[in-house]
């Protein structure tokens, strides 16, 4: 039962929208640093372009896709309208307030800090207040998620929460926790140096401050993706939940230790202790374990689905799924992108190996394939897969769709695998330009070429992605029926209280902050002598 | 269950599940602040405390030597964008009579005859910073330090008013113009040499960075070898230094040559 519909769709046409924007930003960024075009000769459009791009992927994009899937999630999984509807109107028109505010002194050159702040960088007030904003009204979204569960469960007593609104709510809570650390570091840190109480800040605190935030965020962006993979799915292609429970578990284990673990951003960072970066790395290590769960639910899920249309032997059932269908395209795509990420990702996690990769652009190809491609993949099923429910009419052209999808997975994995290549060879990231003719790095020219090229070929496919999501607003009308989740192998009937409550799993989430950050944040905001001169962006 | 039940040891998931992030706690703090750094044998450690407060990241000041002091004094410049924001006519005023001490080098008019920097239509915060760093001793000069010692803050920032409000004049010695030479637009990455174009405009302009053409070729190679040779430190974060130290000869003469060569009318912070 899907009321509000104006509001999921506005929060799905606002993510996509600035998705497109940024997603050209992005490509324009491949194309002129690469030697397909001569240097455009200012570093600071090239960073300009490279904070509106960061900030509108990192915060609006993703955020807006939880929210609105959010909403879709309550009404549908819950069979029972949006409560708090103005509120959640207001938390939309809050992000809408935010990401203008934030995006106008980024376009006009005064905050162009990339999305991660780097202070002692500093910007432009309104840039950091409109994150702020932005957070805010995701946080609205996130009270609603809890009270809506609260209705829900006063007129269900006992009942187990459906699998998709538990782990939304999970999702939530993790993006509450995890909002606060960057929240700290602009409100108390960044905020009064940009207003200019202070001119000196303490950049060593503000990155673990922003650590984190910085990694739980992408599980936060990783929830919808996931939540698709284990109530979508099995559903959109004909099969069944391979284990209910596995699911909860799987979420719990994410709102545990996403969260403790993104130290390991500042591995090379004098200023955290050897000893916790040690921790924070096992700690990363450990996360690997609810993907590797889902991997295998998941799989387990399809195969039944494989099995129930006929398909005999070890490998028989792969060949008679229904790859026409759109659903199971993107999660086949967001499997192999997801692995291919993963690996890189032990990588990173490792305190030694980090150090070949560290600052180089294999860590740029490593964040795009996670979030440009298993998740962003995923995000795009989502929505043709809610667009008939949304919009009353059915999706234009499945051949398009298909064709949309592997665009994606083609340009994804040509744009980053020659990233990690360069990374590896030494290319820093964060550069405006290099100069191919310099021989120490013209053999590179080719491998940065080719990942230009990949850049083209996503920007095309986002761009037939909106076409597609536009045009489906003028078919005939033609009834979708109930929106629903997919059905478990053994439907729940009972869950044990501890999987179907949060109050465990959030007080182990905070302690975990508290004994892993605790510390390190402490002893930085205690000492009086670590803090620098601010430099600020277009001061003259 | 009330939360009073959840939060009890006879409930199996409590158990379980804050035993096991408790152990996995344990166990990786013993591996991370116990065992990894007696893996290391070049590390020395005076008892398990201190190997405990090391991996903890607490700085720690050992008993056989003091911190290490600067020789020099560091430049404290801070600039914000209030700083010299909205100069006065007053102000500009009271620069131009203040001014008029710095005449004998750097020119009536603010263009020196004298291999001393052009300072007309300089930014005003690369005077204000040269200024409060030749005061404080941060960068030191026999003929610049006693004009600069005795000026207050608003002497100073009326002086950066007031050269800045001047316009840019032709260089006494103008030559033919040079070609870019590749330092200034790409600098030497292998090197980790940033091009000068990225601070000093053309590319980029950063806060307290001088525009450079026009500028006499001798005082702008005395100064590069002066970065080198670490004579002068008052660069805040040693870029200059660092830079000047991975150029070569070539490299410094060229980029010396060439800005020494543009009429100063052409500066602009980005091409």
């Amino acid at each position: 039962m899907l009321v509000n519909r104006k509001l999921i769709l506005a929060h799905f046409w606002l993510a996509f929208g600035g998705f497109g924007l940024a997603l050209l930003l992005g490509a324009w960024q491949m194309f002129v640093r690469s030697p397909l075009y001569a240097w455009i000769s200012n570093p600071e459009w090239y960073y300009r372009s490279l904070t509106a791009h960061g900030t509108v992927m990192g915060y609006v994009f993703p955020t807006l896709v939880a929210m609105g899937f959010g909403y879709a999630i309550t009404e549908s999984a819950l069979q029972q309208r949006l409560v708090g509807v103005r509120w959640a109107w207001a938390g939309f028109w809050l992000i809408v307030l935010g990401a203008v505010m934030a995006m106008v002194p980024v376009a006009l050159g005064r905050a162009s800090v990339l999305y991660t702040f780097y202070p002692p960088l500093i910007g432009n007030a309104f840039y950091y207040v409109g994150v702020v904003l932005v957070v805010v009204g995701s946080w609205i979204w996130v009270a609603l998620m809890s009270i809506n569960l609260r209705v829900w469960r006063r007129e269900h007593p006992g009942e187990p929460v459906p699998l998709a609104m538990f782990a939304n709510v999970a999702g939530s809570y993790l993006w509450a926790w995890t909002a606060v650390g960057a929240a700290l570091e602009l409100l108390l840190q960044i905020i009064p140096v940009a207003l200019g109480w202070k001119t000196t800040i303490d950049a060593g605190l503000a990155r673990v401050f922003f650590s984190w935030t910085l990694h739980a965020i992408v599980y936060f962006w990783l929830m919808p993706t996931y939540i698709a993979y284990y109530t979508i799915v099995p559903r959109a292609i004909g099969g069944r939940l391979y284990s209910d429970s596995m699911g909860r578990i799987a979420f719990i284990l994410f709102l545990i230790v996403a969260m403790p673990i993104g130290i390991h951003h500042t591995f090379a960072d004098p200023q955290v202790g050897a000893g916790f970066k040690f921790i924070h790395s096992a700690f990363t290590a450990l996360v690997a374990l609810p993907t590797l769960l889902t991997v295998f639910t998941i799989c387990a899920s399809v195969e039944i689905a494989g099995r129930l249309r006929g398909g005999r032997g070890l490998f028989g059932w792969i060949a008679v799924l229904p790859w026409k269908n759109p659903i199971m395209l993107a999660v086949a795509f967001s499997f192999v992108l997801l692995g291919f990420g993963g690996a890189g990702g032990l990588i990173n996690m490792s305190y030694q190996l980090d150090t070949t990769v560290h600052n180089t652009q294999w860590i740029t190809g490593h964040f795009h394939l996670i979030f440009g491609g298993a998740i962003v993949i995923m995000y795009f099923a989502i929505a043709y897969d809610l667009w008939p429910h949304l919009t009353g009419r059915a999706l234009p052209d499945l051949r398009l769709a298909r064709a949309q999808l592997w665009l994606w997975f083609v340009g994804m994995i040509v744009t980053t695998f020659p990233w990690h290549w360069v990374g590896i060879l030494g290319m820093p990231r964060r550069m405006a330009y290099y100069d191919y003719a310099d021989p120490a790095i013209s053999p590179q020219a080719f491998s940065v070429t080719l990942s230009a090229i990949g850049a083209i070929i996503l920007l095309i496919s986002g761009l037939l992605f909106l076409f597609i999501l536009a045009t489906a607003h003028r078919q005939t009308a033609t009834e979708a029926g109930a929106y629903r989740f997919s059905v478990a192998v053994h439907p729940p009937t009972t869950v044990p209280i501890a999987l179907n409550t949060f109050a465990l799993w959030v007080a182990l989430m905070i302690g975990l902050t508290v004994t892993n950050y605790g510390y390190p944040i402490a002893v930085l905001a205690s000492r009086p002598d670590t803090s620098v001169p601010a430099v600020y962006v277009g001061a003259q | 269950m009330s939360a009073r039940e959840i939060f009890s040891s006879r409930n199996p998931y409590f158990a379980i599940s804050v035993g096991v992030v408790a152990g996995i706690f344990v166990l990786t703090a013993v591996g991370g602040f116990i065992i990894l750094p007696y893996a290391q044998p070049e590390l020395k450690f005076a008892g398990i405390w201190d190997v405990i407060c090391s991996a903890a990241g607490l700085p720690q000041r050992s008993a056989s030597s003091d911190a290490v002091q600067p020789v020099r004094r560091l430049s404290e410049v801070v600039l914000t964008p209030t700083t010299l924001a909205h100069p006065t006519q007053e102000s500009i005023g009271r620069g131009a009579t203040l001014a008029q001490r710095c005449a004998i080098c750097h020119g009536p008019t603010g263009v020196s005859r004298a291999d001393s920097p052009n300072l007309a239509g300089q930014y005003g915060s690369v005077i204000y910073k040269e200024l409060v760093d030749f005061r404080s001793g941060a960068r030191t000069n026999a003929v610049m330090a006693p004009f600069a010692v005795n000026l207050t803050d608003r002497e100073i920032a009326d002086l950066a008013a007031y050269y800045a409000f001047l316009p840019r004049l032709p260089a006494y010695h103008p030559q033919q113009q040079l070609r870019k030479p590749r330092v200034v637009i790409y600098g030497a990455p292998i090197r980790g040499v940033a091009p000068c174009g990225s601070c000093h405009g053309s590319l980029d302009n950063k806060a307290g960075s001088p525009w450079l053409e026009g500028q006499s070729e001798t005082y702008l190679k005395f100064q590069l070898h002066a970065f080198a040779s670490g004579q002068r430190t008052n660069d805040i974060s040693q870029q200059m230094r660092n830079i000047a130290r991975a150029m070569t000869p070539q490299e410094i003469d060229e980029a010396a040559a060439y800005y020494a060569s543009q009429p100063s009318e052409i500066v602009k912070a980005t091409d």
